[in-house]
């Protein structure tokens, strides 16, 4: 098998072997496993999964203070900079809040991203020249998927409490202000998917990209696919009984977990795929959410010259010294008159 | 020497497009002209470097220590515990490509394992196979591969097929940084004896003469002292030098390739005038005779050991501070490293201007000024007498170096001296994608000066010099300005190559044109003995008078 087709097809099989598995187990009368074990099984390995993953980089100590500036840095009184250099090139505690800030919500470094192409040009004496464009798409496609994720996860609150809180139902009604149609479409979802598919396809159909992508890039954006499509399906054509999935949902948060009969396989389906999205997440790329917080090209202020920075593991080494210098030398430095320590 | 092949040759033949072929599969091809020369035993054995032998890259046998693959395993789980950088980069890397076209190895090459993520994932796979589950149980579905010596090979190519440039990290939404991962990698392969003879001769000569060039102290002052001479022969003002002279309020360190060729002499010319002309009471080492860090591009602590001395001699003569020539990567030592490694200079007062008064805070603690900064300073303060008309046969852009730029953001100080050392219209900066932050490498940073590599060397500065012949078809710029000794030292190779007639020039030379001395003779050339604007035309109608 090429290395495409193996990093593609395994991880396309894994999460459509997952859908199988889900609805063989409910066919099986199993929705206690799927309905309940599982889904904590899956929040028990997320939770403490995460919490050690985050502890063994913590653990690794950042010896030098190495922010990748983008942006003036603090120089004369009179060389003024401006907010981008600020958030860009921080100097202090609050830059680095508001350069961290714009990364995590904006994607600050891929709004930046330019495209190069080698492109034909007759009047150049090698037939070619070098262009660099800016390239949005990728920025747009990341901000679209995340936020999208991020508004389907908040609206989903709404299984999870009772009340359910105001700005869940504020989410909710901005989320469905297309309501030309019963039951009222999320907009977020379809965006999700759209985005998600945008990926897998770049991914896919870029040579480079593709020739770079590993199964654990195919992986997620296969199950995140598999949630989206199992969630639109589950609303909008092959419904399920909602007051009975809150009912187990509710049962799952308040610990007095119950499985209320009824609920369509479809639901166990995107459950299962949910509880091993939340598994899988501590031990793959997807800790590029948190790892983003602690990288330090980014989240230190670029003010060594002013505020030292202490290497912990620092350690003295050997260096030639001026004397051992002046010992080789010396006679050669007072024939060509370079001051010395000692005469002879 | 390979024959090196001519840009008509190059270009066409560069493709984006990977091979069918997976990264895997294919091993890197030794070919002459991409790959620098091995290290000669001698040097590792001056520095105490590990595992001196003599040994050719274009070998089978790399004649590697028996158990190298323990020590670069070790290596690696000891860099992991020490660096969070390399922990956190190998883990949160979701392959999203932008990097990809962004290093200046790939676009000049077409290679795929020069794409920053690529080249990592050459690190990044052996970690998956020895450090993660995941890797350890689903082998290559993982993306994780065994530790061969064809693996070691690959390192050895790719990671010396990156300039720490940082460019790669400007783009990543996460900020991983294919530098840090190649000096931790370089680390590795010094750990099993595995070194670039350029780079190792110049950290070797550093560490025990002063210098990258391995100048001894007499012959530097020989140096140094003609270049007191050439100033006086063009400006009629001697400009004399002292050495390692205790006392003086300031230890000023340049770069070698300042005070050993052309056209860096010429900034260092410029230095000189500017010093005498201000009177300023410093001095130079011969003991820590240079500004730049070759030991930087091999590990962290032959990078420390460098540095030390710089300090070290600071404080033996008695400085009050240190003033810095126009060097990147030395730049970038200095901001990010130098008070980690070796402060702090509590022995050392806050830089002070003594002409100005300035005081410079942002360097309050390591106590080290750039010759930008001090020179922006005075001008704005009206302490320069200034010809710009003088400089009016040059039409400049400005290089950005990688360092000063993504490792420091000194951006606005040389373009406030160029502006006001150039008449106006004389300064033309290239497009915005490959300038200040996103300014693309010279291609022979970290060590690459080697003549062995200048097809890749060549390669490397494409998007560059792609930029700078924009520029000068555009607006006829004739002048590539830089504040870095390492770009003054590999640009004109590189703008001969593909933009031919386009001279190299340091910011400071610019300074030193245009300086009005109360008691100069008249100036018929710049500094390097080029007829000034208006003289040579002057001169012929003399000679038709007679």
């Amino acid at each position: 098998m090429t290395f495409f087709r193996m990093h593609f097809f395994v991880p396309l099989f894994a999460v459509i072997g997952l859908v199988i598995i889900a609805y063989a187990g409910v066919q099986a009368n199993l929705q206690a496993v799927f309905g309940v074990v599982l889904p904590y099984l899956a929040a028990l390995i997320f939770v403490e999964g995460l919490i050690y993953r985050l502890i063994q980089w913590a653990r690794s100590p950042v010896p030098f203070r190495i922010p990748t500036t983008a942006g003036q840095n603090r120089s004369l009184p009179w060389i003024e900079k401006d907010i981008g250099d600020k958030l860009d090139n921080p100097e202090n505690t609050l830059h680095v809040i508001g350069r961290m800030a714009l990364e995590v919500l904006a994607f600050r470094s891929l709004f930046r991203n330019l495209r190069t192409e080698l492109r034909k040009d007759p009047d150049n004496p090698e037939g070619a020249r070098l262009i660099h464009w800016s390239y949005k798409w990728l920025w747009l496609g990341a901000i679209a998927f995340h936020y999208a994720f991020l508004v389907v996860l908040l609206r989903h609150l709404r299984f999870f409490t009772e009340p359910v809180p105001a700005f869940v139902h504020l989410l909710d009604n901005v989320d469905g202000f297309l309501q030309f149609f019963v039951p009222v479409v999320y907009i977020s979802g379809i965006v999700l998917l759209v985005a998600a598919i945008y990926l897998l396809v770049r991914r896919v159909a870029h040579p480079e990209l593709r020739y770079i992508s590993l199964a654990a890039d195919y992986f997620p954006l296969f199950l995140i696919i598999g949630i989206a499509l199992t969630g639109i399906l589950m609303r909008y054509i092959y419904k399920v009984d909602i007051i009975a999935v809150k009912q187990l949902v509710i049962g799952l948060v308040t610990l007095h977990p119950q499985v209320p009969a009824g609920i369509g396989s479809l639901f166990y389906i995107h459950l299962f795929l949910v509880s091993v999205f939340f598994a899988y997440f501590p031990f793959s790329k997807l800790m590029h959410a948190p790892g983003v917080f602690l990288s330090p090209t980014r989240n230190l202020a670029n003010n060594n010259r002013w505020v030292r920075h202490v290497n912990p593991w620092n350690y003295p080494v050997k260096f030639h010294s001026y004397m051992e210098y002046e010992d080789e030398f010396r006679d050669a430095m007072i024939e060509a008159e370079i001051p010395v320590e000692k005469e002879s | 020497m390979a024959k090196v092949p001519t840009p008509t040759e190059i270009l066409p033949g560069i493709s984006y497009r990977p091979p069918a072929k997976s990264w895997m599969e294919i091993k890197p091809e030794f070919r002459p002209g991409t790959f620098c020369n091995a290290a000669s035993p001698k040097w590792l054995e001056s520095i105490g470097y590990p595992y001196p032998r003599a040994w050719s890259v274009t070998d089978e046998d790399w004649k590697l220590p028996e158990d190298w693959k323990e020590i670069i395993l070790q290596g690696l789980q000891d860099r992991l515990d020490r660096f969070r950088t390399l922990k956190l980069f190998f883990d949160i890397c979701v392959r999203c490509g932008a990097c990809a076209d962004k290093c200046h190895f790939f676009l000049g090459t077409g290679d795929p394992k020069n794409m920053p993520v690529l080249r990592a994932e050459l690190m990044r796979s052996v970690y998956k196979k020895y450090f993660k589950r995941a890797g350890m149980i689903l082998g290559e579905l993982a993306g994780a591969r065994n530790l061969t010596e064809e693996v070691l090979k690959e390192w050895f190519y790719y990671l010396y097929q990156c300039t720490e440039c940082r460019r790669c990290s400007l783009f990543c939404p996460y900020g991983i940084d294919m530098a840090e991962m190649t000096i931790l990698g370089r680390e590795l392969l010094s750990s099993v004896g595995i070194n670039l003879e350029w780079t190792l001769a110049s950290v070797a000569s550093c560490y025990d003469r002063g210098s990258h060039i391995g100048a001894t102290p007499q012959a530097m002052k020989d140096m140094i002292d003609f270049f007191a001479e050439e100033n006086e022969r063009v400006t009629g003002i001697y400009t004399p030098v002292s050495y390692n002279r205790k006392g003086a309020e300031i230890l000023f360190v340049a770069p070698s390739g300042d005070y050993f060729a052309d056209p860096g002499t010429y900034t260092f010319m410029g230095y000189m005038l500017l010093f005498h002309y201000l009177g300023l009471d410093w001095t130079i080492s011969t003991y820590a005779a240079e500004g730049g860090n070759f030991g930087y591009f091999i590990s962290h602590e032959m990078g420390k050991r460098l540095n030390a001395k710089i300090y070290e001699e600071a404080k033996r003569l008695g400085v009050k501070w240190i003033l810095g020539g126009e060097c990147g990567h030395m730049w970038r030592t200095m901001n990010q490293y130098m008070d980690t490694w070796n402060g702090p200079a509590d022995f050392l007062e806050v830089p002070v201007s003594p002409i100005t008064g300035t005081k410079f805070e942002n360097a309050a603690s390591h106590k080290m000024v750039h010759i930008s900064e001090f020179t922006a300073d005075l001008i704005y303060h009206n302490k320069l007498k200034l010809d710009p008309s003088r400089n009016a046969h040059i039409k400049l852009t400005f290089h950005d170096s990688c360092n000063t730029s993504r490792a420091m953001g000194i951006f606005e100080e040389p373009r406030y001296i160029i502006q006001n050392v150039l008449p106006p219209g004389h300064f033309v900066e290239m497009p915005p994608n490959t300038i200040r932050e996103k300014t693309f490498c010279c291609g022979s940073g970290s060590g690459f000066n080697a003549d062995e590599y200048l097809e890749t060397r060549m390669r490397g500065g494409l998007p560059r010099a792609n930029a700078v012949r924009y520029v000068a078809e555009k607006y006829g710029v004739n002048h590539l300005g830089c504040i870095c000794a390492i770009d003054r030292a590999v640009l004109p190779t590189l703008v001969n190559y593909w933009v031919p007639g386009m001279e190299v020039t340091g910011i400071s030379e610019l300074v030193g044109n245009a300086l009005i001395f109360p008691d100069e003779m008249e100036r018929t050339t710049d500094l390097r003995d080029r007829d000034l604007e208006g003289v040579g035309e002057a001169v012929e109608e003399g000679e038709e008078d007679e």
